[in-house]
């Protein structure tokens, strides 16, 4: 990550780590939607347990999701800030990211419990296994990005995440973004669409 | 070393430019594409071993040389050995030594990031191999085939630790692929050459380019099935339990969506190898330069639209049939205009039959003989007759060893004196050559007709009187030919190396621009930056035949040369998601520490993480010419 000073000039213009990145996520979006291939196969098989509507507390997920969105919105001004070189501003930025990406995964280690106490297990029925794993890897990215955002602070700490440290800033936002987009497609095919008649 | 490399990781970078610690802590693309070459041979004279077991045991009916569950372990670990472990490292060999020196760059563009992927597929390729320590009575050996097919590979069928082995090993092979994949695509498109567009790059470039593009596209897909199989097995998932409504064919669908885009992996930078080695050999440019590009990417975008002609016999209807079977059909046209590109440029060309050119000559001879099978196969009456015998067999064998394996040792010995500055020798390389070509035949040839009379794939014995009986003794004999060509090869490697390093700069008139480079080339590469005018920029720098300018070096002196600092962090970070698994491993075991091991691999992977990020790149500046 704290690989500058020289800057390498490159034939397409695109600084190689960001090109790197963007394959990271065109490779990462094939792997969600496999896993979307499995839910989308297995979302009816829970009888005779509980399925989704038994379950899902729409309110709820949709105060999470809001919390998840918002927080793309504080890491655009984030890595604003660090490109006007406002070091301290964009620290401070990253950290309410950060904070918004636990409360997500604050929500979504609620939401699990309660799942499990209402019956609904990885072993109970398909449902269930194809469930916990697509939210679940989900979950995983975003803890991984909380803990991307935690290692931007320390980097950042003194003078703040300067213009220097940019690029920095944008990559982590570009997975930051990634991993939002993907719980835009998951909240809609696999809560909203269960409450369109 | 003009200057000392700043270190702000935690463990201070090794600066020993020989010896043990400098292997292990190299990110120099060379270095590493010697390492995978190295590895990916041993583990290619692995497979061949398991091989060879089974050809003693099917060479007469009702031997016994081997027990039918052994049986099972060889073929499983004889196709993942050889695809995973033998021929994708030994061709990323060829990427990683390559492709900066093809394309006139200082090393690809993550240097740390190359040596992590070479780390991980070690660890993962022994991973995959530690069930053998236990031997293949409980199980432990991974059994599975390598299509793992869904529901034969869940706890109550495969019992053993064999198939979490093969599941958590191909994981971490995975992941190593999958980052070379994004690091040769950047390294291509943001670092040739001044001058080297796209269309004047080689065509292994090229070939090099889409093949990472099948790669990070289709590796997500079998990890995806990958992941549903261990949590079904480690964490009592349901994915492929039929009695909880799991679907079965959701394996072979995520599975095949990977698995035959694997196929053109492993095929089409072996079409790149023989579209370096033919025009050189044959002192010709290479026919239909443009065509062969295109025929390369409409490969690499069919070779996503045809995974379902793996499953014609599991009932998906007549529709979805015949649209595989056309799409399959289609394939065939891109990889036949190849062919013909190569024939029309050795027709008229000065012709040299070194080792080299001998195995590109039977590569074309081989490879178009496993492509009319593999159009057989692509017409779904006919499949079924064919599906799961020895007809399948021969066909991928032919693709593969005829195919791949000819173009690797194609490549072996045109570019052996570049890498270690000493050329093979050529009696030695013709006999070994003449050897594999027969004993590959003989060995291979035989299937086909056992396929037609019915003999199917993976049995481990068979009765008397089927008529099988002159076939399989042939095939058996066929492969002690074939190992003695190997053995031939390898005792040329051995000779080779005693001599002393006088191999010239360009024993064979070479057309691109590794061979303006000392052989071997200096650590730096390039000392000044070529600009780069035509395609075979080389050849017509030295034959200018009418053409003006070909390559020229516009800084006339050599600037100080930035080299990456070498780093422990690749090899500690590849560790990492190895004891990973070892935990989940030892969890299956029903282990009590496998959560503590768990923890302890997740802490190695954060340290690491933080000590590559905080370290930086590092490195020192170096003049030209220093330290040749």
């Amino acid at each position: 990550m704290a690989h500058h000073g020289h800057a390498h000039e490159t034939n397409t213009g695109i600084d190689n780590r960001k090109l790197g990145f963007w394959l990271f996520i065109a490779s990462e979006s094939i792997f969600f939607a496999c896993l979307l291939v499995g839910y989308l196969v297995y979302k009816g098989g829970y009888q005779p347990g509980v399925g989704p509507t038994d379950l899902f507390n729409i309110e709820l997920t949709t105060v999470s999701t809001f919390v998840l969105l918002m927080s793309s919105l504080a890491m655009v001004l984030g890595v604003n800030a660090a490109q006007r070189n406002e070091g301290r501003l964009a620290r401070r930025w990253v950290l309410v990211t950060a904070l918004m990406g636990l409360t997500f995964l604050g929500f979504q280690a609620y939401e699990f419990t309660h799942f499990y106490h209402a019956g609904l297990s990885l072993s109970s029925s398909v449902f269930g296994t194809a469930f916990y794993t697509l939210t679940g890897f989900h979950g995983a990215h975003v803890a991984v990005g909380v803990i991307w955002l935690l290692t931007l602070l320390y980097h950042g700490r003194g003078a703040g995440l300067t213009v220097d440290k940019g690029d920095d800033v944008e990559v982590a936002g570009l997975y930051w973004h990634f991993v939002d987009i993907v719980w835009i497609v998951l909240f809609t095919v696999v809560y909203l669409l269960e409450f369109v008649q | 070393m003009a200057t000392a490399a700043k270190t702000l990781g935690f463990i201070p970078r090794p600066t020993a430019q020989t010896g043990f610690w400098s292997w292990v802590a190299t990110v120099d693309h060379k270095r590493i594409g010697i390492l995978y070459g190295v590895t990916g041979f041993l583990f290619f004279l692995v497979g061949g071993l398991e091989a060879w077991i089974m050809r003693l045991q099917l060479a007469r009916p009702g031997l016994d040389v081997v027990s039918a569950k052994t049986f099972n372990a060889l073929f499983t670990m004889h196709a993942t050995t050889m695809i995973f472990l033998g021929v994708m490292p030994l061709l990323s060999a060829f990427m990683n030594y390559l492709i900066p020196l093809l394309i006139g760059a200082r090393d690809v563009a993550f240097p740390r990031l190359n040596a992590f992927s070479y780390w991980i597929y070690l660890f993962g390729a022994i991973f995959i191999n530690i069930g053998w320590l236990r031997g293949t009575a409980g199980g432990d050996v991974p059994d599975i085939g390598w299509f793992a097919y869904a529901n034969l590979t869940s706890v109550q069928f495969s019992g053993g630790l064999g198939t979490d082995i093969w599941v958590l090993g191909l994981l971490l092979l995975g992941v190593g692929t999958l980052v070379s994949g994004f690091n040769f695509i950047v390294t291509i498109l943001n670092m040739r050459a001044p001058g080297m567009s796209l269309m004047k790059m080689p065509v292994f470039v090229w070939t090099t380019l889409v093949t990472s593009a099948i790669i990070i596209f289709a590796f997500p897909s079998v990890t995806v099935a990958l992941i549903m199989l261990l949590f079904d097995r480690a964490f009592a998932a349901n994915f492929f339990e039929v009695v909880k409504g799991g679907s079965v064919l959701l394996f072979q669908h995520l599975f095949w969506t990977f698995g035959h885009p694997e196929v053109y992996i492993l095929i089409l930078p072996a079409m790149g190898i023989i579209s370096e080695v033919l025009p050189v050999h044959s002192r010709k440019m290479l026919f239909g330069y443009s065509v062969m590009v295109f025929s390369t990417a409409l490969i690499g975008f069919m070779g996503f639209t045809v995974w379902s002609h793996h499953m014609f016999t599991v009932g998906m209807g007549p529709v979805v049939n015949s649209i595989f079977s056309l799409t399959t059909m289609a394939i065939a046209v891109p990889t036949g205009v190849k062919i013909f590109n190569w024939l029309s440029t050795m027709w008229g060309g000065r012709l040299r039959f070194t080792t080299a050119m001998l195995f590109a000559v039977g590569f074309i001879a081989c490879f178009t003989i496993g492509g009319l099978s593999g159009f057989m196969h692509a017409a779904a009456p006919s499949d079924t007759q064919q599906h799961d015998t020895y007809f399948v067999v021969a066909h991928f064998h032919y693709v593969l060893i005829g195919g791949t394996l000819f173009a690797i040792l194609s490549g072996i010995h045109h570019w052996f004196p570049k890498v270690f500055g000493r050329l093979l020798d050529e009696r030695l390389g013709r006999w070994s050559f003449w050897l594999i070509f027969a004993g590959f035949h003989t060995f291979a040839f035989p299937f086909h007709f056992l396929g037609l009379l019915g003999m199917p794939r993976r049995i481990y014995t068979y009765a008397p009187g089927l008529g099988w009986e002159v076939w399989n003794l042939l095939s058996t004999i066929g492969v002690f030919v074939l190992a003695a060509g190997v053995l031939v090869l390898i005792a040329n490697f051995i000779v080779t190396m005693r001599k002393p390093m006088d191999a010239p700069a360009d024993p064979w008139d070479g057309r691109t621009l590794e061979w303006t480079l000392p052989s071997p080339p200096p650590v730096y590469n390039f000392a000044t930056v070529p600009t780069v005018y035509l395609r075979d920029a080389f050849w017509f720098h030295k034959h200018p035949e009418g053409k003006e300018k070909a390559l020229d070096y516009e800084s006339p002196r050599p600037a100080p040369i930035h080299l990456p600092g070498s780093s422990l962090m690749p090899v500690l970070l590849a560790l990492a998601p190895t004891i990973i698994f070892a935990g989940v491993l030892f969890l299956r075991m029903r282990l009590s520490y496998g959560v503590p091991v768990i923890v302890a691999g997740f802490v190695i992977a954060l340290l690491a993480l933080w000590g590559w990020a905080f370290e930086g790149e590092g490195g020192s500046l170096i003049e030209p010419g220093e330290g040749d």
